[in-house]
């Protein structure tokens, strides 16, 4: 029988597993789980649901059925580089964010939920970013990008591409 | 002129978050942070600081104003535990970003009252729900955590007293429903975020199936205020109980009011709770940019429905919201539109939000809000039809908690903004309908784009 490579680095599980003495149930540690997965390979691949199931001793449905709910873990592929979500809730919306998105994304080349050819960038839209003392704004990786122009927008994009900009996923 | 001036209002809860390193423990202690927990862990019960919190008349602050004091005083008696503390900091609600200043500037001041709050409730854990979009407020609450472990404030014997307490961050992502106490529960479990029918309630039987109290970042900050200042400084503030009505629990305390939109300066403001719409946008928001006009608002996260310009004047108390037709006090997130902004285009937004939000789980809901959407796209793209109006409204009058068809409120806040932007603007939806579909405006039957209207 031929090995099945792992998806689960033990770094990984170790870190799944320092969340157990948290909560009472082992489901709970669901979310940090499918955190600690997208953060090292910005997906959540079936394969790792079931290995984080079978770490969490549920069935492998129960944790893609919380998984599926949130629309938040790709599954398909790797989102890109950073991640940056482009607000279009009403805040925004009246101060030009749906312009920013449309201009950002014509810019890119691609739509909202797409990742560029070159994988540095993934563009989306966001539900209220709660920073509407700064809109229009953008949450890029970690960063909150705040009263974007679409001047400071190209800039941002250019940055994301070149690499130059300070990414990351958060870390829980 | 005789003109009365009001004393300033001295901020309480955002008196420190424009301090050096206001986020730090050190920072904290040397305002007198912490000094209330001391205070309470060394002279008062349990019983005694819910006694307290439910004579200040505190009214939880994330959204639905239910006092504060009463929510603890529904945990049973003597259960021999454990009890958990839910910190909900999934603030969502568009427009609103007071959970986040507190979260970045004073995360001392939130974690004092969770400990306060903890020791009232005999609660053992607590979990900070936090929203995904915060990463800068997870990193400060996370390392004020470690600052108060390594402290003493929090861990086993708090304080040398008999009272332990962990407090741990949980991580969202990204779902509006989990600000719903009970849909933020289920997702605390690990499970899809889907709220609970109640009874029973979180007091009774909440997380892990454990009594559970479920309170605001803001709460807590207030309990941390009364605490430190007394019930009395507490209620000489803001807007008292009706004396006609002795259920009126009053509107007391300082309030983080949102201010967004067309104002010439945008941001978090405190004031008593009964500040009026008026004022908050003129004093404090410097009035409406560009000098032109203001149309509405939205007096309280886009839940809350609208104020027309002429209704300004209404006290943004937990009460005066619901007088002019609105939802509620809500998250006291005020969004101003100018006399620019179309209604269309605004009611549109607030539809594309509920419909991407709405869990799915209740049928009048998930439903509901994409046929709404799916209407107002229509009359966005000219192809409205002046029935559209009335059946947004149908959508509008037969979704929610309040007509008795949901489990939970989403469907309410979703239908609000509805009722609201086409019953007071509702000749401006109609003028929008009749110039860009001409020759469509006035047909009622079924059109094809979308046939299963007729059956609606």
């Amino acid at each position: 029988m031929a090995t099945v490579e792992r998806v689960l680095t033990d770094e990984m599980i170790e870190a799944i597993k320092a969340y157990f003495p948290r909560y009472p149930t082992r489901q709970a540690v669901t979310l940090p789980a499918l955190h600690i997965v997208n953060q090292r390979l910005r997906y959540v691949p079936l394969a790792a649901v079931v290995e984080i199931a079978h770490l969490l001793g549920l069935a492998p449905a129960e944790v893609q059925d919380t998984l599926s709910f949130y629309g938040f873990f790709k599954q398909d592929k790797p989102h890109g580089e950073t991640r940056a979500w482009v607000c279009r809730s009403i805040a925004c919306a009246l101060r030009g964010g749906e312009e920013l998105l449309d201009h950002m994304c014509h810019t890119a080349g691609i739509r909202p939920g797409q990742t560029t050819a070159d994988g540095k960038l993934t563009l989306e839209f966001a539900e209220c970013l709660g920073a509407c003392d700064f809109a229009p704004c953008i949450l890029a990786g970690d960063k909150l990008v705040k009263n974007v122009t679409h001047e400071a927008a190209d800039q941002l994009l250019k940055e994301l591409r070149n690499g130059t900009n300070a990414k990351g996923n958060g870390q829980p | 002129m005789n003109q009365i001036t009001m004393p300033k209002f001295e901020p309480v809860l955002l008196a420190n978050i424009d301090k050096p390193n206001s986020h730090t423990l050190q920072a904290y202690e040397a305002t007198g942070g912490y000094r209330a927990l001391k205070k309470v862990l060394a002279e008062s019960t349990p019983a005694a600081f819910v006694e307290t919190i439910k004579s200040s008349n505190l009214r939880g602050r994330g959204g639905a104003g239910f006092p504060t004091g009463l929510k603890w005083f529904f945990l049973p008696k003597d259960h021999p535990g454990p009890i958990y503390m839910c910190i909900n900091a999934d603030e969502s609600e568009p427009g609103t970003f007071n959970n986040r200043i507190l979260m970045e500037q004073d995360p001392h001041q939130v974690i004092e009252g969770i400990i306060l709050s903890c020791f009232a409730t005999r609660a053992t854990t607590a979990y900070i729900y936090i929203r995904y979009e915060y990463p800068l407020s997870l990193e400060r609450l996370q390392a004020a955590i470690d600052e108060c472990y390594a402290a003493g404030y929090l861990g086993q014997k708090i304080l040398g007293k008999d009272f332990s307490l962990n407090l741990y961050l949980h991580r969202g992502a990204a779902a509006y429903i989990c600000g719903e106490e009970t849909g933020l529960i289920e997702s605390l479990e690990g499970k899809r975020a889907w709220p609970r029918i109640k009874p029973p309630f979180p007091a009774v039987e909440g997380v892990f199936r454990k009594p559970t109290v479920v309170n605001n970042i803001e709460t807590a900050c207030c309990v941390t205020q009364i605490a430190a200042r007394g019930v009395e400084w507490f209620k000489s503030i803001g807007v008292p109980s009706d004396p006609k009505n002795p259920r009126d629990p009053g509107s007391y305390g300082p309030k983080l009011y949102c201010l967004s939109g067309h104002v010439n300066k945008p941001g978090c403001y405190e004031a008593p709770l009964g500040i009026t719409c008026r004022e908050l946008i003129d004093d404090y928001g410097g009035g409406v940019w560009k000098g032109r006009k203001a149309k509405a608002a939205i007096p309280g996260g886009i839940s809350m429905g609208l104020l027309t310009e002429a209704e300004f004047d209404t006290p943004l108390d937990f009460a005066g919201p619901g007088r002019v037709g609105c939802l509620g006090l809500g998250t006291a997130a005020v969004v101003v539109l100018d006399e620019t902004v179309s209604m269309v285009d605004f009611l549109h937004n607030s539809c594309r939000f509920f419909a991407h939000e709405s869990c799915g789980q209740c049928t009048p809901c998930r439903e509901g809000t994409a046929w709404s959407l799916t209407m107002m796209s229509r009359i966005k793209a000219g192809r409205g039809r002046l029935r559209d109006l009335d059946l947004l409204l149908e959508i509008g009058d037969s979704i929610g908690i309040m007509p008795g068809t949901t489990i939970c409120g989403l469907a309410d806040g979703a239908a609000w903004p509805i009722k609201n932007a086409i019953r007071k603007f509702r000749a401006e939806f109609e003028e929008y309908i009749k110039r860009t579909n001409p020759t469509g405006y006035m047909v009622t039957d079924a059109v094809e784009s979308l046939p299963i209207l007729a059956g609606h």
